[in-house]
């Protein structure tokens, strides 16, 4: 039973992953055979960096990413600390169910409610060039800010309350309070969900195809635009390496969220 | 003289050889009138959601002075702790600090700092961080600041603990480090909000007398909650018995425990046998069927009293002796000495006497007049009952405090 229990759990991971081995794995392939491995070599590694585009959309997804989710961030942990001082249950309720629709709602239907906002805005303000960085930024931090609140909130609702009111006692500001005593509690949460911003952020598709212009083009837009005219093997080598920088960002933001629930675990 | 002076007077002369047997616990009554009042209570009354927390509390407190606040779970005094240390506001009255009001003046901003009940030390700073904390918040020199914290933890005996990690502190360790970090800016009052529960009983000895060298010390007054009588009468110089939102009494330990003002104190603090009795006429009262000589006066002929006896005061002797008569239902030893309950006439007394007896003897029980303590009728008379369903345990689940109260 239990070696049943292991071939299928092995059985749900070959499933799952080996589209991504064999995208690899071709990513290093000599010639631009689809089918057929030839010899290893880094050659669609070398061509895919020396093309400017590339480049260019590499740029232009750090700094959204970054952009979208250092602004995400620190408004949802500002949303999150907030949303903990509430007294009333249905008015707390209410607007954790309403700052979580952008997660639950199709990224499709988000991208393209938003695509028509931005241009409708954009019309009534008489601006020519509608979509843009600006556009494509307020998407992403609307849809990173449920996922950072969702991360924070847990550990402020885990801190001991009398951690802020000993720190007030013994001469804090209630604002020097947060940034001395709370953020620290809390920091985990926040470097967590920053993370998870900054990957959701990286690889979103769907809602940036909507929201982007044509002249701000992210690295998934630039692969889907690649698509279209040939698949060539420097797609796989820009696909591996973004599949590497997410799962690294991942493993991170999980140690990060574990390292202190443990620590505190011990504590009491 | 004062009514709380002339109360201690009383206190002494009749019962000197009590305080030879609580010679641990300080009769201070004539501090109560030489320091000056540095924080008063005038009226504060307390809702949370609908349900009255507080109700018109009076209560002044005095300089220098120990004060504790005593009483069962949910009877308010945390909330009033709380009060004076700026976490709640009252929905009526005036908290005064040396005669200004100061409802309105935030935490961080009263010469009063608290000991949380679970420390709430900051864990992502150490031993010395934590106690540097608010003299951080103060810009002081570095140097005058390691000077200071160097100070402070020799005085709660944990020098050479500085660079350790809070979180992997004892819990009387931890219990230290905030005592120290409440004590280093030289706060006027300090608030210790049941600092001493979740120690075990060895250690909370040890911190009880340290926490009163401490207050000896360093002169600053102490305002500390707890729910054992035992700590509050050994530990303080003043006693505040609270139950159900109000003050029920304020005066020294040896007041509270030798003249409870109704059946809530009397049973609260010690143990003591409550029985329904007459007054006939002063120093005349008859309970369980018999006249007794008492010492209290001043009550309306033939008004319904209840009596206070406590059970050490109980004398066993021959029935013929007795001046009343019962069965003896239980014994339990009790190191020093044996807990008889007996049963006189269908009300079951606790007796404590060095003195053993056999169970379903007949005993007869003698008590002398000062003994007797005769209190007013209240609303808490008639709601303790007699010893007949007692045991230590549920004693001991009714006084803690369920967790996070």
């Amino acid at each position: 039973m239990k070696a049943l229990s292991r071939i299928y759990t092995a059985l749900i991971f070959i499933i799952l992953y080996i589209p991504i081995v064999v995208l690899m794995l071709f990513s290093f392939n000599s010639t631009a055979n689809t089918g057929d491995l030839t010899g290893l070599s880094l050659y669609w590694y070398r061509e895919l960096f020396s093309s400017p585009d590339t480049f260019n959309a590499l740029k232009n997804t750090l700094v959204l990413a970054v952009s979208a989710s250092v602004i995400s961030t620190v408004i949802g942990t500002a949303a999150a600390v907030g949303l903990c001082k509430f007294k009333k249950n249905f008015f707390k309720n209410s607007v954790l169910s309403v700052t979580n629709i952008p997660m639950m709602n199709p990224d499709i239907v988000t991208g393209i409610s938003m695509m028509l906002l931005f241009v409708f805005l954009g019309t009534l303000l008489g601006r020519d060039e509608k979509l843009g960085f600006t556009t494509l930024l307020i998407a992403h931090v609307t849809f990173c800010l449920p996922y950072v609140i969702l991360s924070v909130r847990p550990k402020i609702l885990t801190m001991p309350r009398s951690l802020p009111e000993a720190a007030q006692d013994l001469g804090c500001t209630p604002l020097q309070s947060f940034f001395k005593v709370e953020l620290p509690q809390i920091l985990p949460g926040v470097i967590s969900g920053f993370i998870l911003a900054f990957t959701l952020s990286l690889d979103d598709f769907v809602i940036s195809y909507f929201t982007t212009g044509n002249d701000f083009q992210t690295l998934p837009l630039l692969i889907y635009s690649m698509t279209k005219k040939e698949v060539k093997p420097d797609i796989y080598a820009l696909s591996t390496l973004m599949i590497l920088t997410v799962t690294v960002l991942l493993i991170l933001s999980n140690v990060s969220s574990k390292e202190k629930s443990t620590e505190r675990r011990l504590t009491l | 003289m004062s009514p709380l002076g002339k109360r201690f007077l009383q206190a002494v002369c009749l019962r000197a050889y009590r305080f030879l047997f609580f010679s641990k616990f300080s009769g201070k009554g004539e501090a109560l009138v030489e320091h000056k009042k540095i924080i008063e209570l005038q009226n504060i009354s307390k809702e949370f959601e609908d349900e009255q927390v507080l109700s018109s509390i009076n209560l002044d407190i005095y300089d220098k002075q120990f004060v504790t606040l005593l009483g069962p779970s949910g009877c308010g005094k945390t909330t009033t702790l709380r009060i004076v240390g700026g976490f709640e506001t009252p929905d009526q009255g005036d908290v005064l600090f040396e005669g200004k009001r100061i409802n309105d003046v935030p935490a961080h901003k009263r010469s009063i700092n608290t000991v949380f009940q679970k420390y709430a030390l900051f864990p992502h700073l150490n031993v010395f961080e934590n106690v540097a904390f608010s003299l951080r918040l103060q810009k002081l020199p570095n140097a005058e600041i390691i000077k200071r914290v160097k100070e402070m933890l020799e005085l709660v005996a944990l020098k050479g603990f500085e660079r350790k990690n809070v979180t992997k502190l004892s819990g009387g360790q931890q219990q230290r480090v905030a005592i120290a970090r409440a004590l280093i800016s030289h706060p006027r009052v300090l608030l210790l909000d049941e600092p001493l529960g979740a120690l075990d009983l060895k250690l909370r000895k040890d911190m009880q007398n340290e926490l009163k060298k401490i207050q000896k010390q360093t002169g600053i007054t102490f305002i500390y909650v707890t729910h054992d009588q035992e700590e509050a009468l050994s530990m303080s110089d003043v006693v505040v018995v609270m139950a159900e939102g109000k003050i029920q009494q304020i005066g020294t330990p040896t007041d509270i425990y030798n003249e409870p003002v109704n059946a809530f104190v009397a049973d609260f603090i010690g143990e003591s046998n409550i029985v329904d009795g007459i007054m006939n006429e002063d120093y005349k009262v008859t309970f369980s069927g018999h006249t007794f000589q008492c010492v209290d006066k001043g009550f309306a002929p033939g008004e319904a009293v209840d009596v206070v006896v406590r059970p050490e005061d109980v004398d066993v002797v021959n029935v013929a002796d007795g001046m009343l008569q019962g069965t003896v239902t239980s014994v339990t030893f009790k190191g020093v000495h044996y807990e008889i309950i007996v049963d006189i006439g269908g009300f079951k007394w606790m007796i404590q006497s060095t003195d053993f007896v056999d169970v379903n003897a007949n005993i007869g029980i003698f008590i002398e007049p000062d003994a007797i303590h005769i209190m007013k009728k209240s609303e808490f008379s008639g709601q303790y009952g007699d010893y007949s369903t007692f045991s230590d345990e549920i004693e001991e689940l009714g006084n803690s405090e369920t967790v996070g109260d």
